[in-house]
């Protein structure tokens, strides 16, 4: 994965891994890399994913089992929770970079409607 | 832990170091970043004890560095190898007088990085000269470990196998590792800490994931702005 540089990379594994959960393609028992795995597989600091893992585990997202490895621990509970935390995250940074741009919140809900239908239009005519 | 305090150093007129002080935390991987000229070589030399300080202190590990040669792996910017040694001799020298040496080790990063133990040194190319220096340095166990421009003239294929080489050898917690480089592009995510130095001067130092969160800029970025007054180097 190619990481943005501007931004905490040990954040960016973080989310990485919430973005599999919500997708389910983590699922709660499943095994995860071990933190030298990843830092390779990723060709990151072993110290930044070390954070990561740490961190993670703080959030209940894994559990490293001694001897075993680490493993997904959120289940369908939290990955809701997860789920809509980042949804309002993603929602919070889009309507205050348009407020800053000086558009009206009810000019943003418009031209977001707008967009949408036309998405939906292209992927109809896409289909056909 | 290594620790300059206050630390100056001339050679003749050049001032090489102006009253530096340098944190590099145990455990860490820390980029040392500078135009040439900028003082990283001097610190390296410090610290392996070859030079001395004119003025101020450098303690590694608690003590002076000159206590503390068998700790240091040092890997030079110049070649440092004879040209005429095969590497394996290269090896059988450094085992012999580095007790840190770690054979199983050494074997596993000549596979790593696809070295033959054949190779004569001063008949390789620059790349394959580059991965045999670094081979003999990280086949040492050795807790410090200094690289002065590790990436400097070797091609893109090759920086990101070294760069590999470093990631895999590394032992998080007990290993402390100083990279000092132009290339920062190459270690953005190699390194958890900084030190930007400008004509001896330290400009800025600090953990490298803090810079990134509360500045919102890249260490390339960071980099061009904390020495956009300075040479044109960078």
């Amino acid at each position: 994965m190619k990481f943005d540089n501007s931004q905490p990379i040990y954040m960016q594994i973080i989310d990485e891994f919430k973005k599999g959960i919500i997708r389910a393609e983590l699922k709660a028992g499943d095994k995860i890399p071990s933190q030298r795995e990843y830092a390779q597989m990723v060709k990151v600091n072993p110290n930044t994913v070390q954070r990561a893992y740490r961190e993670m585990e703080n959030l209940g997202m894994v559990e490293t089992l001694r001897g075993q490895g680490t493993f997904v621990r959120a289940g369908e509970d939290k990955r809701q929770e997860m789920a809509q935390e980042m949804a309002n995250t993603i929602i919070e940074q889009f309507i205050s970079q348009m407020r800053s741009l000086g558009y009206e919140d009810r000019t943003i809900l418009a031209m977001l409607e707008k967009h949408l239908e036309d998405l939906e239009e292209d992927e109809e005519v896409d289909r056909v | 832990m290594i620790e300059f305090r206050q630390v100056s150093k001339r050679f003749g007129s050049v001032v090489a170091l102006d009253g530096v002080d340098i944190h590099f935390p145990q455990g860490s991987i820390c980029g040392l970043f500078g135009p040439n000229g900028a003082g990283k070589s001097t610190i390296m030399k410090l610290i392996t004890g070859i030079n001395y300080p004119d003025q101020g202190e450098v303690m590694v590990r608690g003590a002076a560095p000159k206590a503390q040669r068998q700790l240091v792996a040092y890997l030079p910017e110049v070649d440092h190898l004879y040209p005429w040694w095969k590497l394996a001799q290269a090896a059988r020298f450094m085992s012999a007088f580095y007790p840190d040496w770690d054979e199983s080790r050494y074997k596993g990063l000549l596979s790593f990085l696809q070295l033959d133990e054949q190779m004569v040194i001063g008949k390789i190319s620059k790349g394959q000269r580059a991965k045999a220096k670094l081979l003999l340095v990280l086949s040492r166990r050795a807790p410090y470990l200094l690289l002065d421009e590790p990436f400097s003239g070797i091609d893109l294929l090759t920086r990101e196998e070294i760069a590999n080489a470093l990631i895999e050898g590394y032992r998080e917690g007990e290993q402390t590792m100083i990279i000092s480089t132009h290339e920062i592009d190459e270690v953005e995510s190699l390194v958890d800490r900084v030190v930007f130095i400008e004509q001896g001067r330290i400009q800025l130092q600090d953990d490298a994931e803090q810079l990134r969160l509360k500045r919102n800029q890249s260490l390339v970025e960071i980099m061009k702005e904390v020495f956009r007054n300075g040479s044109q180097q960078v």
